[in-house]
């Protein structure tokens, strides 16, 4: 077994949440004479110590591009390139190395899929299903494949409490039936799909599917194989990485089978003008220069949330969002939008006379740093027929102290309004 | 330091709860939308002009307390002014809340209770959403709006 795997047997059985918060420098400040309280991870989340440092070192020590055995530093560029690609692998338990694209983010992974996957196998009246909890990223690519081949966008409805209808899914697929794009975890809602059924029930009509992972894989265990999806999503960003790199996990069949996404170098085997033979996957997805740094933090970043342990991650971050939510409802007039029984550590609200902007602005002069929009979910918003919500989301540093001022901050932007 | 007394004055909230002229013109020959993507504010903005007069104005949409108050606000500034009056309260009112070497004392009446926005540069968008739409409904071609 990898590495990743090991460590995650040695580490200890509960880690000391309260110690971890030490690891990240940026939470130490204080915000409008408050100290900061962050409760916007999923958005970005904040990164430990040991990531900034990984990238410091590559640009103070071996900046280099990554073309193996020209000299020293590109070699060594080169090994923490590919290391960290072998840590996404074990990370997500893919079965083969190629099996994993360093893209810029989710965003560009599902655009990648869309736009090699429609041109691949789109025609005329075929059929996409997204459900209606999709981020606008796992939408609009869509809706562009469909536009360019004739193609048509079906939507899963989702129920009051924001779960997956997963009968009206069922009834979706027809002969015509292409692809399932759906996510993992809802960033408006917190809502965890049942993606393995998902899989399973696309694939008894032979229909691959693309899992949307950018909430999920910092906040529980993901094991590519287990869900057996043809596609996976995520930005290193929201798991505790830099910003600007993400993953694209798919299937060597499909891999292999897709046209080659971006033109230009490092994703060639020989060019002339005559005809031009692309590399394998994953180069074949690779074209250009990586950002190295961003795949080296990503290694990191993914070794330091493995020894936290993801299943201890999870427990931790469900009992702050049990909390939290038991807390926020004893505020009168406060509607928690979201109310799965499977969530991830997301509460989304709406308060009873103040707009989620003006709870936002008055939340952050308490040095509490929440969302307030539409979350890039818009048909969620007309879902529930609000404009906005204000959104809270957890990671593996927040404690109940966090939950604390986050219900005190809404309590005093209640009793502002009430006059 | 921002203050959040000074943007939320007495004033803003009063407007927020009871937006004035907040309902659609009948018979309005001019109307725009606006929309803050940000926060997912909308706005229609209703006008009737009459000699290059606002006769009447009035808004529909939803909105924070800051952009509705803006709008209500706006409203009341900008009924029985001239076009060009109007258009002079937008740029002035958007200089207040945006231009820092702009002095703090205005003439710009009740509308400087939102010269706090200044200090929330993440709220200038909220306050200025319905100028914005009715400069466009001011530039806008004559066009009826259909009263279903
Ligand atoms: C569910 C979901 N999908 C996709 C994205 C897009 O991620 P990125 O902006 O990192 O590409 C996000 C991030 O907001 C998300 O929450």
């Amino acid at each position: 077994m990898s590495a990743v795997r090991e460590k995650i047997l040695e580490r200890p059985e509960t880690p000391d949440f309260a110690c971890l918060r030490a690891d990240f420098p940026i939470l130490n400040q204080q915000v409008h004479g408050k100290p900061l309280v962050y409760l916007d991870n999923a958005a970005t989340t904040q990164k430990p110590a040991e990531v900034i440092e990984a990238e410091r070192r590559y640009y103070l020590e071996y900046n280099s591009n990554t073309h193996r055995g020209v000299h020293t530093l590109a070699d060594r560029a080169t090994e923490a390139y590919e290391g960290a690609r072998e840590k996404v692998r074990g990370f997500i338990n893919a079965a083969h190395i190629n099996e994993i694209v360093f893209v810029r983010g989710t965003t560009e992974a599902i655009n990648l899929v869309a736009h090699c996957f429609g041109r691949a196998f789109l025609r005329e009246g075929d059929e996409i299903i997204v459900s209606e909890m999709e981020h606008h990223s796992n939408i609009v690519p869509w809706q562009l494949a469909c536009e360019q081949h004739g193609a048509v966008l079906k939507v899963v409805p989702i129920d009051d409490a924001g779960e997956f209808e997963f009968e009206n899914y069922d009834r979706l697929f027809t002969p015509r039936t292409r692809l399932v794009a759906v996510t993992h975890v809802s960033n408006a809602l917190g809502t965890i799909t049942p993606a393995r059924r998902i899989v399973e029930r696309a694939h008894a009509a032979g229909v691959p599917v693309l899992l949307d992972g950018a909430q999920a894989v910092a906040h529980g265990r993901v094991d590519v194989q287990y869900l057996d999806c043809d596609f996976y999503a995520f930005s290193g960003h929201k798991i505790y990485a830099p910003t600007g790199i993400g993953v694209l996990y798919g299937k060597s069949e499909w891999l292999e089978r897709l046209p080659p996404y971006q033109g230009g170098g490092q994703m060639i085997r020989t060019v002339s003008f005559e005809k031009t033979e692309y590399a394998p996957s994953p180069q074949k997805y690779e074209a250009g220069t990586a950002h190295i740094a961003g795949a080296i933090g990503l290694g990191v970043a993914l070794d330091y949330v493995s020894r936290t342990g993801l299943d201890a991650i999870a427990s931790h971050e469900a009992g702050l969002l049990d909390y939290a939510t038991q807390r926020a409802r004893e505020i009168g007039g406060l509607r928690v939008i979201g109310t799965a029984k499977e969530k991830a550590g997301i509460l989304s609200f709406v308060l009873d006379g103040v707009h989620p902007h003006d709870i936002a602005t008055i939340l952050d002069h308490h040095g509490v740093a929440v969302r307030a929009g539409h979350h890039c979910a818009m048909p969620v918003m007309q879902r529930y027929e609000v404009p906005a919500t204000a959104r809270a989301s957890f990671a593996l540093y927040n404690n109940r102290a966090d939950a604390d001022a986050l219900v005190e901050a809404i309590r005093a932007a209640k009793e502002m309004f009430k006059r | 330091m921002s203050d959040l007394r000074d943007l939320y004055q007495e004033v803003i909230f009063d407007h927020y709860k009871h937006p004035r002229n907040f309902h659609r013109i009948e018979g309005a020959d001019r109307v725009a939308e606006g929309y803050n993507p940000l926060c997912g504010d909308t706005i229609k903005v209703f006008l009737k002009v009459e000699n290059g007069i606002v006769a009447d104005v009035g808004f529909e949409g939803c909105g924070c307390a800051i952009s509705t108050a803006s709008a209500s606000l706006m409203t009341e500034a900008v009924k029985g002014r001239t076009v060009a009056e109007a258009e002079r309260l937008f740029g002035e009112f958007h200089a207040m809340i945006t231009d820092p070497k702009e002095p703090a004392h205005h003439d710009l009446g009740k509308l400087e209770v939102l010269c706090g926005v200044k200090e929330f540069p993440t709220r200038v968008k909220c306050a200025t959403l319905a100028w914005h739409t009715l400069h466009n409904a001011l530039e806008g071609k004559a066009e009826p709006v259909s009263t279903e």
